[in-house]
C-alpha cells in the first residue's frame, strides 16, 4: 500500500529496541514514578487524614512529566541515536530509498520509533494517573474541576517528544556513529543549559533562559498546565526557540536523507 | 546454487519479453555534480532482456542507474521506464524496479531472512507473502543455510548475493545491478555470473547490469550500451557490434611499425593494440579491393618491406566493440 511503509519502518525498529533487554530494563524503570504517584494518589484518596499533604493537583501532574525529563533523555539516546546513524553506516539508505517510499516516509518510520517509546514514558503514565486518580476517588469532582489536565498532559507530552525525535533525528543523519550522535545529543543539552546558568550567575536575570534548551520546554509546558512560568523569558519567545528547533532539525533531515551521497 | 529446482522469480504473469521493446529510455539526460557534469546529454534505450552498461570507472554509469531510480535529479532532459516518466512516477517505477547496489548495504541488526523480507515489505507484499519470498529468494541466491545468521557476519561474496537477494525479493520486472561480481572470488564470481544469466534468459527477467568487466557483460547479456565519459559511446546488440567473423586480424609485423600503422590507416583499416605486441586490425567492407582480406595486409606488407610474423581472423570480442566505442588505438 502506497504510503504504508512508514508503517513496516516503525513496527521493525520497535520490535527491534524492545529486543534488548537492557531497554526493557530501562522502560520498566521508567515507570518507577508512576508507581510512586500511583500509590499517592491511592493514600490521598483513601486515608482523608493526609489527603492535605499529598492531594494531587495539575502541578502534581507537571511535575510528575517534569521528572520523567530524566528518562526521556535517556531513552532518546539509548533508542535515538543510531535510528539514522546506524543506516549510514550500513549504505541502507540506498536499499530503503531504492523501495517504493519517500524520504518523508523514511524520516517518519524512524521518528515514529522514538516518538513511541518517548510517549511510552510520558503520555501513557501520565494519562493512567489521571484515570487512576478517578478510580481510587471514586468520583469525577477532580476530573471536572480539571477537565483542562488531559489535553494538557497530552500536549506537553506530545511537545517533548516532537522536539527530542527531532533534534536527536537531525544529529542522527549528521553522522555514521551512534556513540558520537549520542555525545552530541548530551552535550547540547549540557552545554546550553550550563551556558544558561553562567549566564544567570552573571547578569542574576532569568531572561536570558531561551539560551537552554531545556528551559524553554519547561517554560512552555508551565503554561500548558496553567501555571505560573518559573522563567523571565516571554513564553512565546521559548515557543518560537523550539520551533525554530524543529524547524532547523527537519530542514538537516531534508538535506541529510538522500540515496546517494553526493559531494561537489 | 538451486537454479533448476527454484521457480521464484517468476511467480506472477510478466510481460513477454521482447527484445526490440524499450524498458529505459533517455532523452538528452543531463546530471551535473557541482561543476562535473557526470552526464552530458545522454540519449539513447536500454531493450528488454538482459543489456549491459559497460563503460570505464567514472564513466557515468552508476550515475545513470541512480538517476533512473530518482536518487540523483537530472539538470535537464527526460527518463523513462515502462513508458513511465522517472519524474512524475518515481514511487510505481521503484515498485517495479530491483536495485542491486554497488557498495554494501543492509539493515543494521537483523539477520538474512528478516532483512529480505523487511525490504519484501517496503516493496509493498505483506509480511507473511515477504517472509515466505525471502526463503524462497535466499535459497535461489545460495545463502539457504545462511539464512538466519546476521548479515554483518557475511563474507563479501555473501553480501554480494544477500543485495541481489533483497532486489528480487518482489519480483520486480526490471533489475538494476551495479558492479554485482565486485570483490568476489572467482568461484563466486562464476556463480553471480550464471545466477545473473539464469535471471535473464530462462527467468524472463530484464536486467541491467553496470560492469566495467567486458567477461561479465559479454556472459550475460544479449545488447550492450557502452559509455564513456558521460556519454553513450556505442549501443546495439553484441551479436551485431561485434560485426561478422573473419574481418577482425590479429597480426604482428616485424619492422617500422608506426608508418605501417599508418598505411594501414590509409587504406581504410583501423588498427587496436592489445596486451602484447599484437595488434587488432578492422577490415571494413571494400577495403580488401576484390582479393582476400589476408591476401591485401601481405600485399601491403610487401610493398613497404614488412615482414608479417602473425596473422590469423580474430574473433571479434566486446573487447574490440569497447575498444572502438572508447577510441581506443
Amino acid at each position: 500500500m502506497p504510503g504504508q511503509a512508514w508503517i513496516v519502518i516503525a513496527r521493525a525498529g520497535i520490535l527491534n529496541m524492545i529486543r534488548k533487554r537492557a531497554f526493557l530494563g530501562l522502560l520498566l524503570i521508567g515507570w518507577g514514578n508512576f508507581l510512586v504517584r500511583a500509590v499517592q494518589i491511592y493514600i490521598t484518596a483513601n486515608y482523608p487524614q493526609v489527603a492535605p499533604m499529598f492531594a494531587p493537583s495539575a502541578e502534581t501532574f507537571r511535575n510528575f512529566l517534569e521528572q520523567q525529563d530524566f528518562f526521556v533523555f535517556i531513552v532518546t539516546i539509548y533508542a535515538g541515536a543510531g535510528l539514522i546513524a546506524n543506516d549510514r553506516r550500513a549504505n541502507a539508505l540506498q536499499v530503503y530509498l531504492s523501495k517504493p517510499l519517500m524520504r518523508t516516509e523514511y524520516i517518519f518510520g524512524k521518528a515514529a520509533i522514538l516518538f513511541a517509546f518517548i510517549l511510552f514514558v510520558t503520555l501513557i503514565p501520565g494519562l493512567l494517573l489521571l484515570l487512576l486518580q478517578v478510580l481510587f476517588a471514586g468520583s469525577f469532582a477532580f476530573l471536572s474541576k480539571n477537565l483542562f489536565l488531559f489535553p494538557a498532559i497530552a500536549v506537553a507530552a506530545v511537545l517533548q517528544g516532537v522536539v527530542a525525535t527531532f533534534a536527536m533525528l537531525a544529529l542522527s543523519s549528521l553522522s555514521k556513529s551512534a556513540r558520537f550522535v549520542a555525545i552530541l545529543y548530551a552535550g547540547i543539552v549540557f552545554f546550553t543549559s550550563a551556558i544558561y546558568h553562567a549566564m544567570l550567575a552573571i547578569t542574576g536575570s532569568t531572561r536570558v533562559s531561551w539560551i537552554s534548551l531545556g528551559a524553554n520546554l519547561t517554560q512552555v509546558v508551565d503554561v500548558i498546565f496553567r501555571l505560573k512560568p518559573r522563567y523571565a523569558t516571554p513564553w512565546p519567545v521559548s515557543l518560537i526557540v523550539i520551533l525554530g528547533l524543529v524547524a532547523l532539525s527537519i530542514s538537516i533531515l531534508e538535506r541529510r536523507v538522500r540515496g546517494v551521497e553526493v559531494v561537489t | 546454487m538451486n537454479l533448476d529446482s527454484s521457480n521464484v522469480i517468476t511467480t506472477r504473469e510478466r510481460a513477454p519479453k521482447a527484445a526490440d521493446t524499450p524498458v529505459v529510455l533517455l532523452d538528452n539526460v543531463t546530471v551535473i555534480y557541482g561543476s562535473n557534469r557526470a552526464l552530458k546529454e545522454v540519449s539513447g534505450r536500454f531493450n528488454g532482456g538482459a543489456v549491459g552498461l559497460l563503460g570505464p570507472n567514472g564513466a557515468g554509469k552508476s550515475t545513470l542507474l541512480k538517476a533512473l531510480l530518482g536518487f540523483i535529479k537530472p539538470a535537464a532532459g527526460r527518463m523513462t521506464v515502462f513508458d513511465l516518466d522517472v519524474a512524475k512516477h518515481p514511487l510505481e517505477i521503484r515498485a517495479r524496479i530491483g536495485y542491486m547496489p554497488e557498495t554494501d548495504g543492509h539493515i543494521p541488526g537483523m539477520n538474512a531472512v528478516s532483512f529480505v523480507a523487511y525490504c519484501g515489505q517496503l516493496a509493498g507484499l505483506p509480511a507473511v507473502d515477504a517472509m515466505q519470498r525471502a526463503h524462497e529468494v535466499l535459497y535461489y541466491v545460495g545463502l539457504g543455510e545462511a539464512r538466519y545468521r546476521n548479515v554483518e557476519t557475511y563474507s563479501t561474496g555473501m553480501k554480494q548475493r544477500i543485495k541481489l537477494a533483497q532486489a528480487l525479493v518482489h519480483d520486480p520486472d526490471l533489475l538494476f545491478l551495479d558492479e554485482p561480481t565486485n570483490g568476489m572470488d572467482p568461484k563466486g564470481r562464476e556463480e553471480m555470473l550464471e545466477l545473473i544469466r539464469d535471471l535473464g534468459h530462462n527467468k524472463n527477467v530484464n536486467l541491467i547490469l553496470s560492469s566495467h568487466l567486458l567477461p561479465d557483460v559479454e556472459y550475460t547479456c544479449d545488447d550492450v550500451v557502452v559509455m564513456d565519459k558521460g556519454q553513450v559511446a556505442a549501443q546495439g546488440p553484441i551479436a551485431q557490434l561485434k560485426g561478422p567473423a573473419g574481418r577482425v586480424f590479429e597480426l604482428r609485423i616485424k619492422g617500422d611499425l608506426p608508418s605501417f600503422i599508418e598505411v594501414l590507416h590509409e587504406a581504410g583499416m583501423e588498427c587496436a593494440s592489445t596486451d602484447d605486441d599484437v595488434m587488432r586490425v578492422f577490415v571494413p567492407d571494400g577495403a580488401s579491393r576484390g582479393r582476400t582480406d589476408q591476401a591485401m595486409l601481405f600485399a601491403l606488407a610487401a610493398q613497404h618491406k614488412v615482414q608479417v610474423r602473425h596473422l590469423r581472423p580474430s574473433i571479434p570480442t566486446l573487447e574490440d566493440v569497447f575498444a572502438k566505442a572508447l577510441g581506443e588505438q
